[in-house]
Formats: structure tokens, sequence, C-alpha cells
């Protein structure tokens, strides 16, 4: 169960009609972009011509502008209490808080400028419920698109997929070894299961970084029975946060890449190497594997990774990251996600 | 004809894939006269395998490194007497659907006991490959020239060719140390290569990596045309008239 609360608080998207997670950097950043907007509509109204709406601008944001961080911050503070409450609920909260504020903001604004602002509380109020308002149906529109039911279709349309060629290479793997190594071929094929019932499980679930480098060390078993010598593999996993929550499939099928492109394409050996830990309050992985100038197969390559990205993106939107890296003879993709242990 | 036992040759890049096609091929054995002569990991090895082995069929697969099946089944036809193709493959669809197209024949991983039986039994009947339908075939450049020389077949790496030469009925290509004639059309090569070659004449194209720079030939004063260097190697390729807005292509003129 406790488990189930850790996902919810990552995982904003999965609740039909939820307020947003107010210590979410990307919800944090919609707010203030949508509130700059709004004060710059009010600007381009109230401004006389084009050579006034940066002055004009300035002097409505500096009253929005304290009542903007103040209600940051409470939201932010409050933000797991708020997450208890229902929806309706919720937004009353929010405005009434919202209401608070600009009601602080502006006894406070009244004594420090000593009545030079504009008059009347109950204008700001208006103005208040009405951003407030906007705010939260924006939320709620976005939620509809990204809800439950549009979600999971896109999660299941991005189901990670193994490689067909992966699958049909492994079983011919596994066949050859049934007469003469019917244990081994045993341990394969119970791989090959394990393998296929996560690709097969429903990926909205948030995983374990322990799990997902246990699931890859399955499939590299299988990856070693067909590529044997050619393929090595440097895990630098001491320090990692195995405990830290993370979507599944993120670094199977980034290994399973390095495998098709970085290995199998050369006749030697190629070293694939995987490293994970925690920096700060992030989840590192970094992955590296040789790479060949003209190889081919790269649009398979950015499919995968464009893959993990969107889904990266769904469960953390703007706190999570990939990047990838060309050198001369190396290929690194690095990702960045928050850290939240599992409780 | 005399009816020996079929020679099989395995080249497949997955040991256990070898071994498993070995165990097929032993239980093919039983009611088909058949004989193992080699195996390969490899094209290069395959073809450098074939030259001192004859062998009347290659199970060959598509995807193995340094030299792809479809590739390696190019060069083996310029064997003296090329053993049949039968291309195997786990997942290719790309090669599947040009094998349908064109009647090749495939056999795809696992690989099932009775289409290996199938195969092989007729496989004394079926029409051998052209080179044609391989390279139409063939998703990208090959990545070797095969040329003929005292009875034997030698690859050349594209990398390692500076320029390629039409010459009567053949082509010349030259490397930094030797030359070789090739017995294909220059136009076809001019097609396949358009990302590393250039042409500079009518019958001649350079590798654009080897380019080091390009001269006025020719009389001082006189209309003379361009020539172009090649590092590595002391010719001077003329560039014909038609050709010379490569010379501004490479953008860096020297001695002007």
């Amino acid at each position: 169960m406790a488990g189930v609360a850790a996902m919810a608080s990552i995982n904003q998207n999965m609740h039909t009609d939820a307020l947003p997670d107010f210590r979410n950097l990307g919800v944090i950043l919609r707010v203030v972009l949508i509130v700059l907007i709004l004060a710059g509509l009010a600007a381009l109204c109230q401004s006389p011509s084009w050579d006034l709406l940066f002055n004009r601008f300035l002097q409505v944001v500096a009253p929005v502008q304290p009542v903007l961080v103040l209600s940051l911050v409470v939201l932010w503070a409050l933000e797991p209490w708020l997450r208890q409450l229902d929806y309706v609920a919720g937004i009353a909260v929010v405005l009434l808080l919202e209401l608070i504020v600009v009601s602080i903001i502006y006894r406070v604004g009244q004594e420090v400028f000593q009545g030079s602002l504009y008059d009347g509380l109950e204008r700001y109020w208006l103005f208040t419920a009405v951003t407030t308002g906007l705010i939260v149906y924006y939320f709620h529109l976005r939620n509809r698109a990204l809800s439950p039911a549009l979600t999971e279709a896109r999660l299941q349309a991005l189901q990670a997929r193994i490689r067909p060629h992966f699958l049909f290479n492994s079983l011919n793997a596994v066949l050859s070894l049934i007469r003469e190594e019917p244990k081994r071929a045993e341990t394969a094929l119970e791989d090959l299961a394990d393998l296929f019932r996560v690709l097969m499980a429903d990926n909205r679930k948030l995983s374990t970084l322990d799990q997902e480098v246990e699931l890859t060390r399955q499939y590299l078993d299988l990856e070693k029975l067909r590529l044997g010598e050619r393929l090595r593999v440097d895990w630098h996993i001491e320090n990692m946060p195995g405990e830290a929550v993370i979507p599944p499939l993120v670094l199977q099928p980034l290994v399973e890449n390095a495998v098709y492109h970085g290995v199998e394409p050369s006749a030697g050996t190629g070293v694939v190497s995987i490293n994970a830990y925690k920096a700060r309050d992030e989840v590192h992985l970094v992955l590296r594997n040789p790479y060949r100038k003209n190889g081919s197969h790269h649009s398979g390559n950015k499919m995968a990774l464009g893959n993990i990205r969107e889904r990266l993106a769904l469960h953390f939107d703007a706190e999570a990251s990939l990047r990838t890296t060309v050198t001369e003879d190396a290929y690194q993709v690095h990702i960045v996600m928050p850290y939240r242990a599992q409780a | 004809m005399t009816k020996h036992a079929l020679r099989v040759v395995v080249a497949d890049d997955e040991a256990p894939a070898r071994s498993r096609i070995l165990d097929l091929l032993e239980d093919c054995a039983a009611s088909l006269a058949l004989q193992v002569v080699g195996e390969a990991a490899n094209g290069r090895d395959l073809l450098e395998l074939l030259q001192s082995t004859p062998a009347d069929v290659v199970l060959l697969d598509i995807r193995m490194p340094e030299m792809d099946g479809i590739e390696a089944a190019q060069h083996i036809q310029k064997l003296a007497e090329p053993p049949a193709v039968i291309f195997t493959t786990a997942y290719d669809t790309y090669a599947l659907k040009a094998f349908e197209l064109h009647a090749v024949d495939y056999l795809v991983k696992p690989i099932r006991l009775r289409r290996l039986y199938d195969a092989l039994s007729r496989v004394r009947s079926i029409t051998p490959l052209s080179l044609d339908v391989l390279q139409q075939i063939a998703p990208e450049p090959r990545r070797h020239l095969s040329v003929q020389e005292r009875g034997r077949v030698l690859l050349v790496p594209v990398d390692k060719i500076l320029y390629m030469r039409a010459e009567l009925k053949y082509v010349t290509i030259r490397t930094a140390e030797h030359e070789h004639l090739l017995e294909e059309s220059l136009v076809r090569l001019e097609q396949e290569f358009r990302d590393r070659f250039v042409r500079i004449h009518r019958s001649c194209l350079v590798a654009r990596d080897y380019v080091d720079r390009f001269e006025r030939s020719g009389e001082e004063g006189g209309e003379g045309g361009w020539v172009v260097l090649l590092r590595g190697l002391d010719e001077r390729l003329p560039v014909s008239r038609r050709q010379q807005h490569v010379i501004k292509d490479f953008g860096r003129l020297n001695g002007v």
C-alpha cells in the first residue's frame, strides 16, 4: 500500500481529477507561465501604444509577483495535506488560500506604499479567483488529455517492445542447447519467460532500480548465450540506490540497443558499461557502448530512445532528462530522474 | 552430373545458431546424402573457406559482423564454381520481402527440420543467384569489392580505394599500393557508392576522403583544365569541364 502512495505522488498523471502536484517543477513552471501570460494580456489591454507596453507590463506584474511567489511557497508547503483532500474540496481550499494570500499581500502593500496602489481589495479578489480558476481548469484539461484512458493508450503504444530479432535468435539459441545442455536450456527459457512477463505487464506501474537491474541481468544472460565472448558487460552499481522508484523497462531497452548497435556489428569483443548512482536527489543511469560511424539501423535506435524519453516525460514531466552523446568510438546515454525511495 | 554427397557449409556469427543447424543437418543426413565441409563466423571467413574447400550449398546468415550475408553472397558469385546459397535469418522484414520478390531461397530461424530438408533436396535444381538480384536486395553498399586474380577471389576494402576508372571492358580500382581490374560497370559503382565517391570525369570516380587538392593543369595562360590530387598518390587525375562544379563543392581550392 505504501508503495502505491509513493507511486501516486510521483505520477500526477495517473489520476482523473486531482490537484496538480505543487512540488513538481513542471507544475510550478506552468503556473508561473500562465500567470505571466495573463499579466501580459492585461498589460496589452491597458497600454495605449506598443511603446508603453513593457512599462505597463511591469506595473501589472509588480503586485502579482509577490502573490505568485507566496502562493507557490504556501502550496508547496501544504502539498502533502492537499493531496489527501478530494478534488472539489481541494479546489475550494486552494481558492481560499489564494484569497488569503492576496489579502495579506494587499494589506502589506497598503502599509508599504501608503495607498499609492490601485484601490479595492475586491478587484484583486476577482482577479485572483479568475486566475486560480483558469489555472485549475488548465490542469483539469491537461489531466484529461493525459487521462488514464489516454495515458494508458499512450503508455501501451509506448510499451517497450523487445526486438523480434532478439526473440527469435534467443529461441534459436535455446533450441541449440536442448540436446547437449538441457539444464542451461531450462534456465534460458525461464529467463525468457521472466522477461516477457515484465514486457507484457502493465507498464504504468513503477518499478524499482533493483528490479530493473535484475531484469537486465536476465536479459544479458540470454544475449551471452548467443554472443558468448563477444559480449562483455561492466557493471558499476556499487553505489546505486536500489530502492529508487523508476518507470519499468528503462534500463533493459537501452542495454538491448547497446548490444544491437554496439556489440553485434563487430566480430571482436564489445564492452557495454552500465553506471547507476545517486547524486543529490537524483538517480543517474549512464550507459556506454562502442559505436561505429558507418553502422546502419539508426532509425530503430532513435525510436527506442524517443519511446523512453516520452515515458520519462509522462512519469516525471520536466524533472527527468535523457541525453545522448556520440564520440569518435563510443555512444553514451545519460538519464537523470528524481530520486523517490520506495516507501 | 556426378551424384556425390551434398557438400554443405554453415555460415553464422552465433555459435549456438551454427550448432543448431549442425544438429539438424545430422538429422537430415539420415535420409539425404550430405556432408558438412566447413563452418564460418562471418562473410570474409566464408569466402576464404570456399576458396580452398569447394561446396555445393551454403547456409548463409544475413546479419553478420564485418561482412553481412548478402554482401558475402555477391562475392561468392565470383568463385569459379559458386555454391548455391540458402539465406537464413531470425527476423528481417526488409530482406524477406526482397527474397519473396526475387524468388530467392531462405529459411527463418528457428529452422524446422522439414524446411531444411526440403530446401536441401531441391538445391541442385534451383537456379543460381544472379549478381543483379543480389545487388538489388542489398540494403546498403558493399564494404568490399571482389576481384578475380590468379584464380582466386580477392577482397578489396572499399575504404582503401582512392579512385575507380573505366577502361574498355573493365574498371581499374586503385588503392595506395595496388591496382586491380574489376568487371563491373562504373555507372553501377557510382550509384552504389555515391556517398563515398564523386565523379570527376566521364570515366573516373575519386574517393572524397582522399581528395587532397585541385590544381590548374597544363600550360601557363592557356585554358588549361583542372586536375585533382589524391593523398598518397602521385597521379594527377583530370577533371572534365562538365564536372568542374565538383571543385566548387569541395570548397577548398589550392593554387588558384
